[in-house]
Order: C-alpha cells, then structure tokens, then sequence
C-alpha cells in the first residue's frame, strides 16, 4: 500500500520545465493588483489632498492608540510566548477606573483641593497625570493579579491551556464587568481629564506645522537610532538590516512632511483650508505613545530588570540558574504591559468620550493584529505594525469601501504574514534541531 | 484518578439537567415570557425593555391582575443572536409551557423566535423590532400571531426626510449606517428614498460596524461633501460618538436621527440643536405619558428610554388584549388585538393587515440642552 | 466477508442504541424542542470541533478559521436550497458541478504543475485562484442553461420522499465542498506561517468571512442572503438522523482516515515538522489535507445548523464565536475524537441547557460570569482537558498513545 503523502514516488514523470515564468506571471498579477491600490490612493490624493492628508492624521492618531496597547501584548508575548486575550479588558478596566476617578472623585482636579482657585494649567496638567498614574496603577495591579492565579499555575502545562485560560479571564471581566453592582453595561459618556481643542489648520501658523513634522521626524529618528544603538535584542539591528522597508518609510514620511508643508501653502489660500485640524488628544497621545516607547525601550535595554528580562524570554531556565527570579521578571512584565493599557484606555476614553464594557474588545485585537503585523514580540516593530494598522483602516475606509474596512484590514495583516512570515520586524525562530 | 472524577460529576450534572425537564402551568397565574439581550453589546437596550415590561407586570398585578390572575414574567437572556434566542424561545415554550412572548429587541432575534411562535401557537409581540419580515414571513404573509409594537422602518425614515426637505429646506444629506444592524440600515435606506424622491440628494452614505469607535474617515469624506443634513439613525451610544467626532471635526450639517436617539443617556451638548423622530414626547401632557415617566423614575431612578417606552406599551397592549379577550388562548387573544385599539404611552395605536401599529410619530428637537416637542406627524 | 473485530462491533451497536434511544424520546415527545433544539446544535458544533481536532489536535495546526468555513457551508448549503425550493435549481448547480467542475480543474491544475520545478507557494495560488474563478465563472454561464432543467426534471421524476432527502444531502454537500475550495485557496499560502502566526491569520479569515457576510446583498451578488437582515425562507430539513448520521460519518472518517498510513504522515507533522520532512513525507500536503478535511467537515455542520434553525444571520460567526470549537476541543482533550465528541454535547447542555435552567430568575446575566469561572476552573484543575488521552477503544489506533506523551511537554505544542 502506498502512501499518498509521501514523496517517495512522485509521478512516473519528473519535473522538467522551469517553474521561473510562472513565478514572474504570478507575480505580475500580484503586482498589478498592487498598483491599482497604489493608483486609487493616488487619485484620491490628486482629487483632494487636503481631505487625503486630513486622513492620514487621523490614521496616525489611531495608529498611535494601538502603538499604546500593542507595545502590551508584544511584551508578554515575547516573554511567556502567551496570546494575552485580556489585555483588551486590562485596558478597559483603565478606562474604567479614570472614569470613576473623574466622575466620582473628582481626582482630576485635585489641585483644586489644595489651592482653591489655581490657574488651570497647573490644575488640568498634574490632575491629568495624577489620573493616568492611577490608571496605570490599578491596570498593572490587575494585570499581576491576572498572570500570579490565571497563568503561573499553567506554565509548566501545554500553552494552549494559558491561552483558553486567557479567554476565560477575558469574558469574565466582560461580563463580570457588566453586572450592575461592578460597573454598568451602559454606554457612560466620558468626562474628559482636560478640554479638547482642536487646532485647525487656520490657527497654526506654518512654522508650527513645519516644526511639528521636522520634530516627528527627529524624534522619530531618535527613537530608531536610540533603539539600534541599545540594541534590544537585537531586534532594532535586525530592522536597520531590513533597510528596504525602514528606507521606504523613512521616504513615505519625509515625502508626506514636504506634501503637508508645500500643499498647506495653497491651502491657506483656497477655502479648503479649514481641511486639516489636529485635536489636542490626538498630539497628547502621540506624545505620551513616543515617549513611553522610548521609556520602555530604555528599560528593556538598559536596565538590570530588562536584562533579565530577555534572559527569560530567550531561555526561562537558563535564566534561573544564571540568578534571575524568573517569576519576578514575568510579574514586572505582566505589571509593565497592564500599565501600558491602563494609559492606553485613559487616552482612548478621552479621544471617544465614551466607556463601556466591551470597549476593550475592537481596539485590543486590532492591536494585536498590530503587534503581529510588525513581529510579535519586538517593540519598535508593535510601533510600526500599528501606525500601519491605522493608516490601512483609515485610508481603506476613506478611499476604497468602508462595508470592506476590516476585511482590508485583516487582509493586510494575512499579506503581511505572507511577505514577511514572522512579521516585519520579527526574528525567524531559532532553529531546534 | 481525578479524570474520572470528573467525568462522573460532569455527567452526573448532565442528567440534572436532563430530568429536570418539564415545568408546572399555575391555575391563577399567567405566565409571559420576556426575552431581551440582557448580556453582550446591546445589554443596556434589553435591561431598558426588561424594566419597563416590569413596570408595566406591577401596575396590573398590582391592579389584581388580568381577570384575576397575576402576571408572571418569565425572563430570559437571548444577547441579540439568533442561536441563542431561538433556543431561548423554545426554552420558554417547552419548559416554562408560556403562551405569550414579550420580545426580542433585534429583528435579527426577533425572525427566528417569530418562527417558532408561528409553529408553536404562540403569541409573540415585540417591542422594538422594525424589519418587516418579523410580521410577514418570506412569501409576503402576514404571521397572524405576530405583532410589534414599534414603527416599522419606512414611515420614520420619510417622516425624517420630508422633514429636512420641508421645514429645514436641506438639499444634500450625508447618511451613516451601521452596516450590521437592520434597524439602522432600514431607517437609513428609507430616508434616502424618500429624501431623493423629495428632490434632495444624498451625497454621502457611509457604513462603519457595531464595533468601531473611530469614525475620522468616514467624517472628513463626510466633512468634504458639506450635507445640509447629518441622519445618523443609530443608538444613542453609537450617536454620541459620531456627533462628537463630527463636532471636532468642525461639521456643521444639522444632525437628524431616529428614535434610537431617544434615551436619557444621550450626550445632548454633542448633538445640540439635532432633531429626531420618536413614538412619545415625554413632555406630552397626556396622563398615561406623564405617569409613565414619572413611575419609571420613581422605580429606577433615570428617565424611561424608547426602548423602554416601546416595551411598556408592548405590554400593555398585550395585557389588554387578554383582558378584552378573557382568554389564554393566543389565536384569540391575537385576534382581539389585530381589531383592537389602545392607548398608550406611543399614542392610540391600531394595528394594520401587516400587523404594524398605526400611529403617528413626533418631531422632537435638542435644544439648550432639552429635549423639544417640535411636530406631529400622522401616517 | 470481513471479520469485524469487537471494539468495531461495539461502537456501532452502542451508536445505534444512542441513535434509537433519542430517536425514541425524540418522537414519543419527552425530549421537547427545547432539548432537541439543543442536541441539534451540540451535533452540529461538534462536527465543527471535530474537523478543529482533526486540524489542531492531530496535525498541529493552530486555527481559529473553523467559524469562517461554518459560516460559508451555512450559508452555502441555505442558498441552495432556498433556490430550490423556489423552483431555480441554479444555485444547485453552481454550487454542485462548479465545486467539481473546480475541484476537477484542480487536480488537472496540480498535475500540470508538477511539470514545474521551482514554482513557489504565492505562484500556485495565483494560479490556483484564477482556475477558481474560471471554474465558478464557467459553471454560471455554461453549466446552468445545461444541466439545470435537466436536474430539474430528474429530481420533478422523484417521489417527494426520495427527492427531498436526496436535495438536502446534495445541499450539504455543496457547501461542504464549497468550505473545502475556500479553505484549499486560503490554506495554499498560509499554512506555510508557523502555528501562532497560521492561528492568527485565521483569526482574520473569520473576520474576513463575517464582514464579506454582512454585505452579502451589497457587494456580494447573493441577494437572498439578505446581508445583515439576516437570511430567511430556508427549509427546516435537519432531522436528528441527519444529525447523528452525519456525526457518524464524520467520525468514521476521522478513525479511518488516522488509523491509515496517511493519518500518521498527518499526525507525524505535528511531532515533528522537520522530522517527518526527513523521512519523506510531504508536509505540505499533508497540512492541507487536514485542513480541507477539517473545513469541509465545518461546511457540512455549517448545511446542518442552518436547516435547523432556518434563520441565518452574520452576528451567529462573529469571531468571538469561533473561540467555541477552540474551547470545546481542548476541554475534551486534544487529539482525543471521544473527548471531543463528549464535551461538544456537554458544553452545549452546559451553556444553554443547564445555566439557562438552573440560575433563578433575576439573574439570567450571571450565565457569562459563570461560564468564564467554569472555563478557568477547569483549565486550572485540567489543563490536558477532560479526556486527555483517552479514545474509545474502537477510535484508538496504536500511535496515539505513544504520541500523546510527547505532545503533553509544554514547549512542544504550538499555541
């Protein structure tokens, strides 16, 4: 009896033709598809490019939310190779507690308290961080809490039994969630930490529009250069070496930052102006999503506590008998991800204006997705994976279907994984033979 | 050792659960199930419909009943989701032995426990439900022991249109739908007709899903075309969000919507000066409106939503049908509602061929922050 | 004539009885629609798991696809049959001959490119991808004018009785096969990702699959799928022996197909991709063969469930779902077919029979507390699952058991 699936015998005839121009042809087709996309985009740009422009802000603000919550998931991932499927609840329980914060306690206004009638920068600003801070708090709490009875007993057992278990932790938040004695399963408007204002083109004058970019810019060069030069495991090094990719964003930013400054001139002029407007969430979530990737690429480069924990993540029980309390590094890293989420929900409610207990559902896989798009596992890659993410859902949404936004979304993310196997920024895994 | 543990208590619990079939019929009690979607997206909409059923089953009981027999509600949770409620349908029939059903909120529930009730003999009216197909099955029939006690889609949306047409001399509407709801798309789809029949245009449609929060792209191609008119016929938490990006945004089209809007939960500083259709203005002096109201606040503590009304009046109607009927018999008790007339919180309601209340709709307007009687308008 | 060994003969008597038994409560009325509603739906949901176990627990493959390929055979197998009910028996067609017209045209397509040496993974599916639009495309145009009035008047010549059976297992058929050709394409190219990315793109399958549902009427040319109105006007055809003799089938080939020299090539991938590469067996093929398998097995539940609830609507494959067949599958035991089978009734009774029945009333939304509490006490006390290792003596093949030491170490299996 033969086996069909094994190769000992394949056919009285051998292969004998090149495969080579089917390859080409399949790649031509492939192509083609590509450029039509390329083309729609470009006439989009072409019809209007402020309303273009106007949408590849607003990509970014979304792009910069998930950046927030993919940085989570990447870090767990790359340390106990776990689908952490409750980090989108970690991140509404975030939200949450801001909201009980502003709403009940009036916490973010507690300078308020001490001095009666303080200028209101100097209430908003610390009464915003004081809020954050607690979010962070209570959401990294959470997080240890979640990993020290959920996961550590499982981690000697098969992972699909954290990842079921991760489901499990996930609904029961939810829906314990949703109980009315917890919080409620209304949709609860959001009073917002501080004012939004939103900057609209026609107020900015044209140096703070170029130095916003050319700040970008550097920051973002900083970031790449600080991240190459700390080498966090080696992943940043790895990215400068796939310098096709990074060169070709480095392009498409440089070529957007000229397009934004030259196109806002006649803009000015035309009544098209009022076109583009920043809010001020949106510059405070990129602010604290910059910084707070720095900080953490800081931290897993630099510090004794990031040390260990690569040492973990690379081999947990090398890393035991090299010292390193393995258990204490996965808590701070746990602690770490759910901080992260627990900023990441306060800034979405504010953006939103809206909490509810499913909140944490959308943008959590969303995120992840992020985070695979750019190599689960790798920070600067949760980074770029989500600033993809957001501008493929916005652009998709704006210029080629919306009913087809998520389903372009998820394709990306399939094409992705196609082109790049262990996505953009991911290392191939070790070879174990 | 432990697997078989296990395996026996898990089966153990399995026959349980299996000889615990069958449930008792009291003599002096009528039961009424009520299915709503008390977890998942929706949960606030089917507690709304719960709570005003409730108030509602008080009010008689405490009235001594329908022909001396108390009401007793038979909750069950059915999320919005067909499976779910189709097996929660059954379980009310089959286990519960219920003649009438109050419910569901979704038509997407509503069709498949409609069904059943048709199979069965039992009689179904829903609150809220608005596809058409709930009350007449695919070849165009009307289902005669199914009701609703809501408008259905095509005369809200007109009522909308002609509206922005006539009184708010609009010309261009931009109109966004959930593309996963059936009530929004109807509502949307109706407006559209009848806005472009009127001779306006609509030069925005735009569709996002249930799940989605950030609604930039959508609002800046909405923000290019500059409408006279925003319809944005959705839930009062979807509206918050859309009106309050599209305020960011610098949007300026008045804001138009449907009865989903109507709840004490909506955010009115983002949709000031908005107008939207509904079944009742709660500052409608009629007594039965302003004892409703006033009831509800005193039970729950918050204003009545739509769906909370719809739900009350759903009762209602229901209970005086059994009461003019003096029967538990669903063909009766069907047929004395189809020829009925009621009043209640939604005006006087009559029922057409189709099963479909007749009953006109108000205009309310948001202004300074209240909600105001603007118009009325008959079918 | 054969000689049956005893644990056969075992399985098949008891399986009967178990078919006679409820087949008897079933008619004599003790078990009510509610319980039947219930059954039905656990049947259906394990023939998902099973082809979940087939692809996950036997061949490794990590997938959160299965709701997707449910989702189409529901969908598929419903539109056949609403067509033909309302006398057009195209969709019958298409979606019968052109899924074997296209199946043929694969198997031309497949020997013609072993001619080919180098051809990459992305260039067969391209090719692949349009063979399947020609296929469909050409079955649309030339096959219905021809064999439609012919199909037609062969199934008018029928009795009733015989036709009406022969439609609905021709309807299940079609959309198993019409999962199969979808999971084929989207499997080609995938399943060359390792398992937590191949899981993960799966995810997006379904997400794909509910949102190209959802605009079923709009961009997609299904107008009687109604989109998010939700599909109305199919049969109710799902008897509980088509039920059972559909599990039955499916676990017959499940036991057949793993006690053949095939079913190890498929298990040995899951042990050990390089090894089993080493000693000649095609991986490739053998992932896909699994997969299909696994997916045409959800296409066909998908045919079943729809018949029985006759109403379908997109927010029933949510991707939230399609964490139930993963659930289901680990709480039997992965890799076990008993286990599976066990707890895909048993999670069915739990979460609608038993936590419907037994909170009191007041506190209906505590069914979602806990479910969730059950999940992680059991995952807690039970990591393995339920059954673990164990197979009825008639599933259990002499590999299984040696294999399943291996796969309980922790860093050897995928998530």
């Amino acid at each position: 009896m033969t086996n069909a699936l094994v190769t000992r015998k394949r056919g009285k005839r051998p292969a004998r033709f090149d495969g080579l121009i089917l390859n080409r042809i399949s790649l031509t087709i492939f192509g083609a598809c590509g450029l039509m996309l390329l083309y729609v985009l470009a006439n989009g740009f072409y019809r209007n490019p402020g309303v273009f422009i106007q949408q590849v802000l607003n990509g970014l603000q979304l792009g910069f939310i998930y950046a927030l919550i993919a940085l989570g998931y990447t870090m767990i991932y790359g340390i106990v190779k776990l689908i952490n499927f409750a980090h989108g609840d970690v991140f509404m329980v975030g939200a949450f507690s801001s909201f009980y914060a502003i709403s009940m306690l009036d916490l973010h206004r507690w300078p308020e308290w001490v001095w009666a009638d303080a200028p209101p920068a100097l209430v908003t600003l610390p009464g915003t961080v004081t809020v954050i801070l607690l979010s962070m708090l209570i959401s990294g709490a959470l997080a240890v809490v979640i990993e020290r009875f959920a996961y550590r007993p499982l981690r000697n057992k098969p992972r699909i039994a954290a990842l079921i278990t991760a489901i499990g932790v996930s609904f029961f938040m939810e829906y314990f969630g949703a109980l009315p004695f917890v919080y409620t399963n209304n949709y609860q408007t959001y009073d917002r930490p501080f004012e939004v204002t939103v900057f609209s083109a026609g107020q900015i004058p044209i140096w703070v529009i170029v130095s916003f970019w050319v700040l970008l810019g550097v920051s973002v060069g900083i970031f790449l250069w600080l991240s190459w030069r700390w080498k966090c495991g080696d992943v940043a090094a790895l990215a400068w070496r796939r310098h096709p990719l990074l060169q070709f964003g480095l392009l498409f930013g440089g070529f957007m930052a000229v397009v934004l400054t030259l196109t806002g001139v006649p803009l000015r002029i035309g009544d098209r102006f009022w076109e583009l407007s920043v809010s001020s969430v949106m510059l405070v979530i990129m602010g604290s999503s910059i910084v707070l990737q720095v900080l953490l690429q800081y931290i897993v480069a630099h510090t004794r506590l990031g040390m260990a924990m690569r040492a973990a993540a690379y081999d947990k029980q090398a890393a035991r008998l090299m010292g390193i309390n393995v258990d204490m590094v996965i808590s701070a890293t746990f602690a770490i991800g759910g901080g992260l989420a627990g900023a990441a929900g306060v800034l979405f409610a504010t953006a939103f204006r809206q909490v509810y207990y499913l909140m944490g559902i959308t943008p959590g896989l969303k995120a992840f997705v992020a985070a695979v798009v750019g190599g689960i596992g790798s920070i600067p890659g949760a980074f770029v994976g989500s600033l993809i993410m957001g501008q493929t859902e916005v652009l998709a949404a704006g210029f080629i279907s919306t009913p087809m936004r998520d389903a372009i979304a998820f394709s990306l993310l399939i094409i992705v994984l196609l082109l790049w196997p262990q996505g953009i920024y991911g290392e191939p895994p070790a070879d174990k033979v | 050792m432990r697997a078989r543990w296990f395996i026996t208590i898990m089966i153990v619990v399995s026959m349980l659960a299996l000889t615990a079939c069958g449930g008792g019929d009291g003599g002096d009690t009528i039961k009424i199930a009520v299915l709503a979607p008390l977890s998942g997206e929706v949960a606030t909409f089917g507690e709304s419909t719960r709570d005003g059923i409730i108030l509602a089953t008080e009010e008689w009981n405490a009235r001594g009943g329908i022909n001396g027999k108390t009401i007793e509600l038979v909750v069950e949770d059915s999320q919005c989701n067909a499976e779910m409620a189709l097996s929660a349908a059954n379980k009310v029939i089959d286990q519960d032995g219920v003649n009438f059903i109050i419910g569901e909120v979704c038509s997407s529930a509503s069709i498949p426990v409609s069904e059943i009730a048709m199979a069965k003999g039992v009689l179904q009216i829903s609150p809220t439900s608005t596809n058409p197909s709930v009350t007449v099955d695919e070849d165009g029939n009307t289902k005669s022991l199914i009701f609703r006690a809501c408008f259905i889609d095509p005369f809200q949306g007109s009522v909308a249109a002609r509206f922005a047409l006539d009184n708010l001399g609009a010309q261009t509407a931009a109109v966004f739908l959930n593309q996963g709801n059936d009530y929004v798309r109807g509502l949307a789809e109706f407006f559209r007709e009848a806005f472009e029949a009127g001779g306006g245009e609509v030069v925005v449609w735009e569709t996002y899903t249930t799940e989605d929060q950030d609604f930039s792209a959508i609002l800046t191609n909405a923000r290019d075309a500059n409408p006279d008119v925003l319809y944005l016929p959705d839930y009062y938490s979807t509206v918050n969000l859309i009106a309050a990006q599209a305020i960011e945004r610098g949007m300026d089209a008045m804001m138009m919507g449907g009865d989903g809007w109507d709840s004490p939960d909506l955010d009115r500083s983002v949709v000031e000066g908005g107008f939207y259709t509904n079944h009742y203005s709660p500052q409608d002096p009629r007594p039965i409106v302003q004892e409703f109201v006033q009831k509800y606040q005193q039970k729950y503590g918050a204003e009545p939503d739509a769906l909370a009304a719809l739900a009350y009046d759903a009762a209602n109607i229901l209970f005086q049908s059994i009461e003019q009927a003096d029967s538990t018999d669903p063909q009766i008790v069907a047929s004395t509602m189809s020829q009925g007339r009621f009043s209640v919180v939604s005006g006087d309601i009559t029922f057409d061929a189709q099963h479909n209340p007749v009953k006109s709709a108000v205009l309310l307007q948001v202004s300074g922050g209240e909600i105001v009687f603007v118009d009325t308008v008959a079918p | 004539m054969a000689k049956f060994k005893k644990p056969s003969v075992y399985f098949v008597a008891g399986s009967l009885l178990i078919f006679l038994v409820i087949q008897g409560l079933i008619s004599t009325g003790t078990l009510n629609d509610y319980w039947k509603g219930i059954i039905f739906w656990g049947g259906a949901i394990t023939i998902v798991t099973l082809g979940l176990n087939l692809i996950y627990g036997f061949n490794g493959q990590f997938s959160l696809g299965q709701y997707g390929f449910y989702g189409i055979g529901a969908y598929g197998s419903a539109y056949v049959t609403y067509h033909w009910v309302r006398g057009d028996p195209a969709a019958m067609v298409v979606a019968l001959f052109g899924s074997l017209l296209v199946i043929g045209l694969y198997a031309a397509l497949a020997w013609g490119l072993r001619r080919f040496y180098g051809v990459t993974v992305k260039a067969r599916f391209t090719f692949y991808l349009i063979i399947t639009i020609l296929g469909f495309w050409a079955s649309v145009v030339v096959l219905v004018p021809l064999l439609g009035p012919m199909m037609w008047g062969f199934f008018a010549a029928l009795p009733e009785a015989v036709a009406q059976p022969l439609v609905f297992f021709l309807a299940l058929i079609s959309g198993g096969m019409l999962a199969g050709i979808t999971s084929f394409l989207f499997g080609l190219p995938v399943l060359e990702l390792g398992s937590d990315y191949f899981g993960i793109a799966t995810l997006g399958f379904t997400i794909i699959v509910k949102v190209l549902l959802d605009n079923t009427d709009t961009i997609l040319p299904f107008p009687a799928m109604k989109g998010a109105r939700g599909m109305l006007g199919i049969p109710r055809w799902t008897t509980w022996a088509w039920v059972f003799g559909t599990l039955f089938v499916v676990i017959v080939i499940m036991r057949n197909l793993l006690h053949s020299s095939v079913g190890r090539a498929i298990v040995s991938v899951r042990e050990d991709e390089r090894a089993a590469e080493l000693v000649g067996i095609d991986v490739a093929n053998a992932k896909i063969l699994a997969f299909v398998l696994g997916s045409v097995f959800a296409g066909v539940a998908g045919g079943l469930r729809a018949h029985d609830i006759t109403f379908l609507h997109p927010q029933s494959f949510h991707f939230i779902q399609s964490f139930n067949p993963l659930i289901i599958v680990v709480f039997g035991g992965l890799g076990s077919i008993t286990g599976t089978v066990f707890t895909g009734f048993l999670w069915i009774v739990l979460l609608e029979g038993v936590l419907r029945l037994f909170l009191p009333s007041g506190y209906e939304t505590w069914r979602f507390v806990i479910y969730p509490l059950i999940l992680l006490m059991m995952m807690l006390l039970r990591p393995e699952g339920l059954f673990g290792t164990y197979e009825l003596p008639f599933l259990r093949a002499a590999h299984v058991a040696k294999r399943q030491a291996i796969a309980q170490k922790p860093e050897e299996v995928p998530v």
